[in-house]
């Protein structure tokens, strides 16, 4: 994985200092909140509900050992003892001190890790899939040109104040599993017709309240034109993207104003000359050199066999471990969603623990996914059985990866500021509900996603079933959405009709999976039951009570 | 309104006038892109420094060819989260190559200093107060940049490669 040279490690520490500059004239009363806000933000520093919550970059999702333990550090010393992954795979503290948030920088950056542009109207942390470097599919790892758009952003001095924030995502796979085309940009690794390996460019994807699918705006861009072609598009919507209403600031609105033909030629505008000046090409050294840190592991020989084990074991190879590139090797998803739990909180304990285990079995790195699990990529199939063994005494051995508990959920009324309802309490009452395993099994593959508020950070339009908390007169109530989907499938959910109340959302997924498992024909996940027969019987079905107590 | 030019404090040689008011006999002037259209003419013949102060939703390719015949352009920021002007700035030296003044006014912030000095402004409007050592405090916190812009600062990536 990638290593900070004295230039990167530089930027971070100066990066730390400037930062325990600002909160100190904050705490001597030399900057008000107001003042205050826009210089925390930049540095991840939300101001929550009950406390100050700070958002950890994890670039493109891949940690270390090392940089896990410190993860596990700062939530004991710092937090009450957990920290929580989020969808675009970094990690939140919910409980800092203000006045401690220069020291959990400084130990972040003794890690390589900083906290940079998780917030504020910027470029946030690039996100890649999560199988990166592992997948049987894959053209090329997507985080070499991740790394180097995260170099290219940091404290870019002409995209920090941009009209709204601006999230990109990378992929080297046909099989998205980074939501590219939910993304404000994407970029999707491909080969042309004559076998070169360069980049496709989608803009204006997003979710929030006007969700939109992103489109292609340059079939293929050349590797060393990337960053000229990334840069085209900042500058098109830095100049033109809406500024006078909050709600239609993201680039997607400014996308589909313009179209996809409009959007070309000012960006190819923009391109023609910014290539032209030849500063912001990637040399093929400097591309070969980042390649280099994230060059594979070297495989050993090894027999393709997956080992025997007890139902339990086969269970969760079932579901949480997938095709690995190299034979006698497996990916192993370590599922954060306990029936019960919170989906995506892992304890300092859990996290040191994982940390070992990296190291017992020779794992190298670990990934944090969008869908609020962690990753373990590349895993002798051999030592399977003792790391499930030991997952299972941690608590983290939830065989639901794909499964209809695998629940995406935003923190929600429980933490955040801007939510109009609870996620959590909603997402741990269906694990419960559909906690037996076989019925789970029977049921497939179906990703429910909960937001509790229309600002969709628990991706709900993509949910297969999406759930949206609103509140209606101080009541939470909660919208059904079906048939979105975050992959190379994208499509936006359909609205059901009117919300459910808290305890009526539960039993009205039951018999939406009811109806699903009614409906489905030979091999048909819910999705695509959903796609052949439409809304209308499931949504028959999922007003059914209603109908009758209203007779 | 204090200016900061070329690291210190400077006499502002140029005069703001109102879209109403009377251009003075002599002296630089700055005018809005409506007064510049309106007087074009009259402001270019009368033999003194001219400058157009921009809106932050005006484009200095609304200029054309005229950007050259001016000594300063004003870009605005309304509100310090507003950041159109650093394209603006940017625009001004790379694609339009402008060689002239660049000034910063308006509602931008401490921590924006760096920025605005990397896309390409050289003047900057400041509150009446607004320390010196506080500026290049500003320009000082982060040393090292990895990305080029308009100020031609070596990047972190010239450096690697020993450039």
């Amino acid at each position: 994985m990638y290593r900070y040279d004295e230039f990167d490690a530089k930027f971070v520490a100066e990066r730390v200092a400037q930062f325990r500059g600002q909160v100190q004239r904050r705490l001597s009363g030399e900057l008000n909140e107001d003042q205050f806000k826009p210089l925390r933000l930049m540095n991840g520093l939300y101001l929550q509900l009950h406390a100050y919550m700070l958002r950890i970059a994890v670039p493109y999702g891949t940690l270390s050992a090392r940089q896990l333990r410190m993860l596990a550090h700062i939530a004991r010393k710092y937090d009450r003892g957990y920290g929580h992954f989020t969808t675009r795979q970094n990690i939140q503290f919910n409980w800092p001190k203000l006045v401690d948030v220069p020291d959990i920088l400084a130990d972040l950056a003794s890690v390589e890790m900083h906290a940079i542009q998780t917030s504020g109207n910027c470029i946030r942390n690039v996100t890649a899939d999560h199988f990166a470097g592992a997948a049987a599919d894959e053209i090329e790892d997507p985080r070499p040109i991740a790394e180097i758009i995260r170099q290219w952003s940091s404290l870019h001095p002409e995209f920090v104040f941009l009209p709204r924030k601006f999230k990109i995502a990378v992929s080297g796979s046909a099989h998205d599993r980074a939501a590219l085309k939910f993304h404000d940009m994407a970029v999707e690794i491909v080969k042309n017709a004559i076998g070169e390996v360069g980049y496709r460019v989608l803009v204006g994807g997003g979710m929030g309240r006007t969700p939109y699918i992103g489109y292609v705006v340059g079939e293929f861009v050349a590797k060393q034109d990337i960053l000229a072609f990334l840069e085209s598009v900042m500058r098109v919507y830095n100049q033109s993207g809406r500024r006078d209403n909050i709600y239609k600031a993201r680039i997607k609105i400014l996308a589909n104003a313009l179209g996809p033909e409009e959007m070309k030629n000012q960006v190819m505008r923009e391109f023609t000359e910014i290539r032209a000046r030849g500063t912001l090409q990637v040399p093929d050294e400097e591309l070969a050199r980042i390649d280099a840190y994230f060059a594979p592991p070297e495989f050993e020989e090894l027999p393709d066999d997956m080992p025997a084990g007890d139902k339990d074991f086969q269970n969760w190879i079932k579901t949480n471990v997938h095709k690995h590139r190299a034979p006698g090797y497996a990916i192993a998803t370590i599922s954060l969603k306990p029936i019960g739990g919170v989906p995506g909180d892992a304890s300092d304990a859990q996290m040191d623990a994982l940390a070992d285990l990296m190291d017992t079995f020779a794992i190298t790195e670990i990934r944090v996914s969008h869908e609020q699990n962690l990753v373990l990529p590349h895993v002798r199939k051999r030592d399977l059985p003792a790391i499930f063994a030991r997952l299972s005494e941690l608590g983290l051995a939830t065989p639901n990866a794909g499964l209809i508990t695998d629940i995406i959920a935003c923190p929600g009324l429980d933490y955040c500021d801007l939510a109009n309802a609870r996620s959590i309490p909603i997402a741990q009452d269906i694990a419960k509900r559909f906690a037996d395993l076989d019925r789970q099994h029977d049921i497939g593959e179906l990703k429910i996603k909960i937001s509790g508020c229309i600002n969709a950070c628990g991706h709900h339009h993509a949910g297969h079933i999406g759930i949206l908390g609103v509140d209606k007169k101080g009541v939470e109530y909660y919208q059904l959405q079906l048939g979105g989907s975050g992959a190379e499938d994208a499509s936006i959910g359909d609205i059901m009709g009117p919300g459910f109340g808290e305890h009526e959302i539960g039993p009205a997924v039951e018999r939406v999976v009811k109806a699903y498992l009614m409906l489905r024909q030979d091999g048909e996940r819910f999705l695509d039951t959903y796609r052949r027969v439409g809304m209308e019987p499931f949504k028959n079905m999922a007003y059914l009570d209603q109908l009758y107590a209203a007779h | 309104m204090p200016l900061i030019k070329g690291g210190s404090f400077v006499a502002d040689p140029f005069v703001l006038i109102a879209d109403e008011a009377p251009l003075p006999d002599v002296g630089g002037a700055i005018v809005s892109l409506t007064r510049f259209r309106k007087d074009r003419d009259t402001l270019m013949a009368r033999n003194a420094p001219i400058g157009v102060r921009l809106k932050s939703d005006e484009s200095p390719e609304q200029l054309g060819d005229d950007v050259h015949r001016l000594s300063v352009v004003v870009i605005e920021f309304p509100a310090f989260r507003d950041g159109r002007g650093f394209s603006w700035a940017r625009m001004l030296r790379t694609r339009l190559n402008f060689t002239g003044e660049v000034r910063a006014t308006g509602a931008f912030l401490y921590d924006q200093i760096a920025y605005l000095v990397r896309t390409g402004f050289d003047a900057f409007e400041v509150p009446d107060g607004f320390p010196l050592a506080e500026f290049n405090r500003a320009l000082a916190e982060m040393s090292a940049v990895y990305q080029p812009s308009a100020d031609g600062k070596k990047t972190i990536r010239d450096l690697r490669s020993g450039k």
